[in-house]
């Protein structure tokens, strides 16, 4: 365990400051290209830049090189080929506008290095009952797996700062458990995901500096999937998910398809005088996790995301209450 | 609203919780014999359909139960 630490400390590190430092230069750069687009919920005409994606894949990838130097493990790579694919089909609809199915479609790539290289386990591990083996149907987990993540992300990627400060709790929540399961290395891998998220928050918060794009979303989306399938923890991961899980089913179970926001006619929310935001009545809209916050009355945009960071702190202390069932199956 | 929105959180953790405890112990220990080198085929391919019905099942239940905690909200 002790031998552990230093790898860790260093990869958070690395993880953190390259976003940190990477980020303000990205912006000048895709300013400067004019890779910008308008901030909806700001009453002013005000324009922000995206993708924030390659300075996330950057974080994600120099932390992972770091502890490949230390533990040289097939996981490690997987983590780092998995994001990476990850992002740059989301980097592709960044720069074009694709179809409802494409990233989904697009995503099961990105689950076969898991495949490939044979970084899984066909045992599933659930709460409370122990573990079931189900060799052909766990290949069915994984290629679903990474477009779920990575597509959940995205899909709450809706106001400012929402994705990445979410994945900070629901990441850290998953290293939590996998240090409460004493699956240390795994842990470690996972906590560059919860930093590079966590420097990328503070040009992404409110009032956004920058969007992480789909490059952005799907990378942190690709990395939290594939550290649940690696780390034997996918039902915990889902749990540590579920807003973003209720958001993608209030969603599909709305609009009954796999489509596009931008193809979406009706409006779920719009703004009052004061550019709060308000759920509308308009039955063509899709039903989503903001609408329903907002169903109780106008709120601003600030308190809108601070419900969701509690749902998601919810979510992650149910996340860990679960590893701690998981740790003491019958 | 908020409310219920931790209440919905909650029912869908009870209802994985109660999900993963029907696949180990009715799933789990299943298979099926006779049938030489298909047997693990047959097992693997009914274990599949009974879980995707599981899914399926779970899915109706959120949506009939997201209908009902939220029915004065949702206006679609």
């Amino acid at each position: 365990m002790t031998e552990l630490i230093i790898p860790a400390i260093i990869s958070c590190i690395v993880a953190f400051f390259t976003v940190y430092v990477m980020t303000p230069p990205l912006i000048k750069f895709l300013q400067k290209r004019n890779f910008s687009v308008r901030d909806v919920n700001k009453k002013d005409h005000i324009m922000v830049v995206r993708p924030g994606g390659p300075s996330i894949i950057a974080g994600i990838i120099t932390s992972e090189i770091v502890l490949y130097i230390f533990f040289q493990s097939n996981e490690i790579l997987v983590i780092m080929i998995t994001s990476f694919i990850a992002f740059v089909i989301g980097y592709v609809d960044d720069r074009k506008v694709m179809g409802g199915w494409f990233k989904p479609v697009a995503l099961v790539i990105a689950a076969t290095p898991i495949i490939l290289l044979g970084t899984y386990d066909s045992n599933l591990s659930f709460p409370l009952f122990g573990s079931v083996h189900i060799p052909v149907l766990y290949l069915g987990i994984i290629i679903f797996m990474i477009p779920i993540t990575g597509n959940t992300i995205n899909s709450i990627d809706v106001l400012n700062g929402v994705a990445s400060g979410f994945m900070i709790i629901a990441s850290f929540s998953l290293s939590i458990a996998l240090f409460i399961l004493q699956n240390y290395e795994m842990a470690i891998i996972s906590l560059p995901l919860g930093f590079v998220s966590l420097a990328f928050y503070k040009f992404h918060k409110i009032p956004s500096k920058i969007f992480p794009g789909d490059s952005g979303a799907l990378t942190l989306g690709g990395m939290y999937g594939a550290i649940a399938i690696l780390g034997h923890v996918e039902i915990i991961a889902a749990v540590a998910l579920l807003p973003a899980v209720i958001n993608s089913f209030l969603f599909l179970t709305s609009v009954k398809r796999i489509v596009e926001h931008r193809q979406i006619k009706g409006k779920p929310v719009e703004h009052t005088e004061d550019f709060k935001l308000k759920a509308t009545d308009d039955k063509t809209a899709p039903v989503t996790l903001v609408r329903l916050i907002l169903a109780s009355g106008p709120l601003s945009e600030k308190q809108v995301g601070h419900t969701i960071f509690k749902l998601a702190i919810f979510s992650g202390i149910l996340a860990i209450i679960t590893a701690f069932m998981t740790g003491t199956s019958i | 609203m908020k409310v219920g929105l931790f209440g919905f959180l909650f029912v869908m953790w009870i209802l994985i919780i109660t999900g993963g405890g029907i696949l180990v112990t009715i799933l789990g220990p299943f298979s099926i014999s006779g049938y030489g080198d298909f047997d693990w085929i047959l097992t693997s391919g009914f274990k599949a359909i009974f879980a995707i019905i599981l899914v399926i099942a779970w899915i109706l239940v959120m949506s009939k139960l997201k209908n009902w905690i939220f029915r004065k909200d949702i206006k679609s």
